[in-house]
């Protein structure tokens, strides 16, 4: 009896204590008020207030969003193959990927960067860094497709890059990964002898927009991780963070985070310009690719550069200065009026930021406290303005709106903070789900910031979506901010992992957007402007097919003398000049991609048949009632057969 | 009668009649306008587009090259306005009348021709058409709006039509508001 009651009195202490402990689960959905759906609601038919330009992240490429809507416009292959649009596996888009280490296939694409004018962005162009192959692409956005990309020599990790200044006069690149001068076989311990850090400045010609590498800058090796060009009285500057100041080559998460505070390196553009120009410069060997598709020859052209123009902050004072910045800074960004750096202490609460004013003062008055390599670095207090104490921890990147607010992401703590620029004072936050990287605000790091809305960029999904296996989505979250609180409105998936975005009021690009490529203006090698002037040559073992297609049928359509071991070429050109009607194609056996032709296009296919046999090839994008039949066989005989060559389309026999 | 020999002037300007292709895939529309040496579209790839959506019931590639009054017509408009300006400075309302009884003539002579030309692209088809239906001709309306499978097809008189309509009607003014004495 009494073991009886022991046991029981026992069992609902037990049960108590159980409901005592504390509750966990109990989604935090964010949801806002009931008025979000239709504020994101965009009609059938109706088109978005602005474009969104998300990076792929480790995808490569960039991700075209229409906002406040969320919905995805166009994925654009930038750094990585893509077998849907034949990026990268058509004889025209291969010279692209071109780099010093031959062809590379993919990247990791961080940094959307729009083309400015006057500090506002100008709808013409779109900049991307890939970080892993140090290199910058430009896309064209009346085609929305990558133009260019060059290679950024004596780089490792290309993370601070491309951050236009005011009139994209350059893009810029920094080094993340600091590598040996020039690059060698050196022990890695050898680190603080024999690594540096680079800066390029990458000029854009105004009328085309071709990169050329102006200049670079050798600095300490640091790893420069993000930056900003000033503007309005900053212009003529560039700014990059740094960590690793500690210079560590092992175990960086600590190594790198001893130092209480690292750098900003404020770089005066304008002074190295001067230099380069009275010959300061050296001239050093390197080799990086140089690659541009033309829009005329509907194709890419790679160019190996061998020279590259080095200053050397020791022998050109005044060009490059330190700010102090606590615990590895990581966004560095500049309010609109360009008075205001604000360091991003990763690994901090607060944030500090600078003065441009107080930063040109402290110059003139060399208020120093040590030089390194010939750097000065300006005292901590002297060039600081202000501190925002947040009450969240680890800020990131900040964004700017209409009305002289500040929006900063802190990771850790996974939110967004508004505060006043020039009060410090915080005025509002919001949670992110989850863990906020990167944030965008149409126009937020331009001169004319767009406001309206802030989108989100996070770094860990969770809970957020139906699941998908291990692998999730990464996700965006779009918050109205035209009022004094935000306002989480939508969360939507993003392709690989959106590192920064872009926004751009839709009308800014809309009407430049092409509809077509104009046949008569087709000036590539292999055209054949109708059917005419389809034919099949065969040199050696290279057959060319010079073939077209317009609803519905190929010419020729049937093919026959190919050879085992032949290099087929087919050279198809879109003959249609009609908005929206695109062909496709694809062959049997092909070990390559399929083509994906705009209208007015060429493009070449490489097929190298390996077995006797009659192989069909069709159009893969429906083009009309009669695609299916869109179709036709190649005849490949035996290595040395006498089959001869014919070519046909709607003859009979 | 002058302001009718200018009036054909801008017969060179602008097109006669336009007709308008609208279906579920072309929200904005197709138009291709006739004008009086050329047929032209939207864009240069206009009359392309049109045969290629033609070619599927059958129809005839239109080939403004191949059509002769596209070449002729510009001749004849020019002789009507020579011969304006020749019986203006004649000065005789006899003349007048006989220029508008002519314009009137040689403009219903032109839609009939039209007329003939819509009929044979809208009835003489190809028996190899990957799309026939039977009993189906394809004649867009001389006047007006018709359903032709999936497109609505419109056909009306465009800006050049209304500056002939002006000439043959600065003809007759000429006529009626011309000096009695010398007439007849």
């Amino acid at each position: 009896m009494k073991i009886k009651s022991i046991l029981f009195f026992s069992t609902i202490m037990v049960g108590l204590l159980w409901s005592c402990q504390p509750k966990h689960g109990g989604r935090n959905l964010g949801e806002s008020s009931s008025d979000a759906a239709s504020k994101v609601y965009v009609a059938p038919g109706q088109m978005d207030e602005f474009y969104a330009f998300l990076s792929g992240g480790f995808s490569g490429q960039v991700s075209v969003y229409g906002l406040p809507s969320g919905r995805l416009l166009k994925v654009i292959p930038v750094f990585s193959v893509d077998a849907e649009k034949g990026y990268g596996f058509n004889e025209e888009t291969k010279p692209l990927l071109q780099t010093s280490f031959g062809f590379v296939s993919w990247d990791d694409a961080h940094h959307p960067e729009l083309s400015q004018t006057a500090g506002i962005p100008d709808g013409r162009w779109l900049f991307i860094n890939g970080n892993n192959t140090p290199r910058i692409a430009r896309l064209d956005l009346t085609t929305f497709e990558t133009a260019e990309i060059i290679e950024i020599p004596n780089s490792g990790g290309n993370h601070s890059s491309p951050f236009t200044t005011e009139n994209t006069e350059y893009v810029v690149a920094g080094t993340r990964f600091s590598v040996p001068f020039p690059q060698k076989d050196v022990p890695i311990g050898s680190f603080k002898e024999n690594f540096k850090g680079v800066l390029s400045f990458i000029s854009v010609n105004p009328e085309t927009g071709k990169m050329e590498i102006a200049f670079q800058i050798l600095l300490p090796a640091f790893s420069y991780d993000l930056a900003h060009s000033g503007k309005g009285k900053s212009h003529g500057w560039t700014f990059f963070t740094s960590y690793n100041t500690e210079q560590a080559n092992t175990l960086m998460e600590a190594n790198a985070s001893q130092y209480d505070k690292d750098f900003i390196a404020a770089v005066n553009w304008k002074k190295a310009e001067e230099y380069v120009k009275a010959g300061k410069a050296r001239e050093m060997p390197a080799s990086y690719f140089h690659n541009v598709y033309e829009d005329k020859t509907h194709m890419a052209t790679s160019e190996e550069k061998k020279t590259v123009k080095v200053l050397i902050p020791s022998e050109c004072p005044d060009m490059v200065y330190f700010l102090p910045t606590p615990k590895s800074p990581h966004g560095v960004d500049i309010d609109p009026t360009g008075e205001y750096i604000v360091g991003a202490g990763k690994l901090s609460a607060d944030m500090a930021v600078h003065s441009f004013t107080k930063m040109l003062k402290a110059i003139e008055n060399k208020s120093f406290e040590t030089t390194i390599e010939g750097i000065p670095v300006i005292k901590y207090e002297d060039v600081l303005a202000g501190m925002v104490i947040s009450g969240g921890l680890g800020p990131l990147h900040t964004e700017f709106d209409d009305k002289g607010n500040a929006y900063t992401t802190f990771f850790i703590s996974s939110e967004v903070v508004k505060w006043k620029v020039g009060s410090w004072e915080v005025l509002d936050r919001i949670p992110c789900y989850y863990s906020v990287g990167h944030l965008m605000i149409p126009g937020g790091d331009s001169k004319k910031p767009f406001g309206k809305y802030m989108l989100a960029l996070n770094k860990i999904t969770k809970d957020r979506y139906l699941p998908t296996g291990p692998e999730l989505n990464q996700a965006a979250q779009l918050y109205d901010i035209s009022g004094d609180k935000m306002q989480l409105l939508l969360d939507f998936p993003t392709i690989g992992e959106p590192h920064y975005g872009q926004g751009i009021p839709a009308e800014l690009i809309k009407p430049k957007s092409k509809q077509f490529f104009l046949l008569s203006e087709n000036n590539h090698p292999y055209v054949a402007k109708s059917e005419a002037e389809t034919k099949v040559v065969r040199e050696g073992n290279v057959v060319r097919v010079y073939m077209t297609a317009i609803r519905s049928h190929f010419a020729p359509d049937n093919i026959e003398g190919i050879r085992v071991g032949d290099k087929v070429y087919f050279h198809l050109t879109n003959l249609e000049q009609d908005w929206d009607v695109p062909h496709g194609f694809a062959i049997q056996s092909s070990r390559n991609a399929e083509l994906l032709i705009m209208p007015g296009q060429t493009e070449t296919l490489l097929w190298e048949p390996d077995r006797p046999g009659v192989f069909p090839f069709y159009c893969t994008d429906f083009c009309s009632a009669l695609h299916q039949e869109m179709q036709g066989y190649v005849r490949v005989s035996a290595k040395g057969s006498d089959v001869p060559l014919k070519w046909s389309t709607g003859a009979t026999e | 009668m002058v302001l009718a020999a200018i009036m054909l002037i801008f017969l060179f300007l602008f097109p006669i009649w336009k007709i308008t292709l609208v279906a579920p895939q072309y929200p904005g529309g197709i138009a291709m306008y006739i004008w009086i040496n050329k047929i032209t579209g939207d864009t240069p790839g206009t009359l392309q587009n049109i045969n290629i959506l033609n070619h599927y019931v059958g129809m005839k590639f239109i080939v403004p090259d191949s059509i002769p009054e596209l070449k002729y017509f510009p001749f004849v408009i020019a002789g009507m306005g020579v011969l304006a300006i020749f019986f203006a400075i004649l000065n005789k309302r006899w003349l007048f009348l006989t220029w508008g009884i002519l314009f009137v003539v040689l403009g219903i002579l032109g839609v009939y021709d039209f007329h003939l030309w819509e009929y044979d692209y809208g009835h003489n088809l190809s028996p190899t058409a990957p799309i026939k239906v039977p009993g189906m001709a394809y004649q867009p309306p001389l006047f007006g709006t018709k359903m032709l499978l999936n497109f609505k097809a419109s056909s009306y008189p465009n800006w050049g039509s209304l500056f002939y309509g002006l000439s043959m009607l600065m003809g007759f003014l000429a006529f009626f508001t011309g000096k009695r004495k010398s007439t007849l």
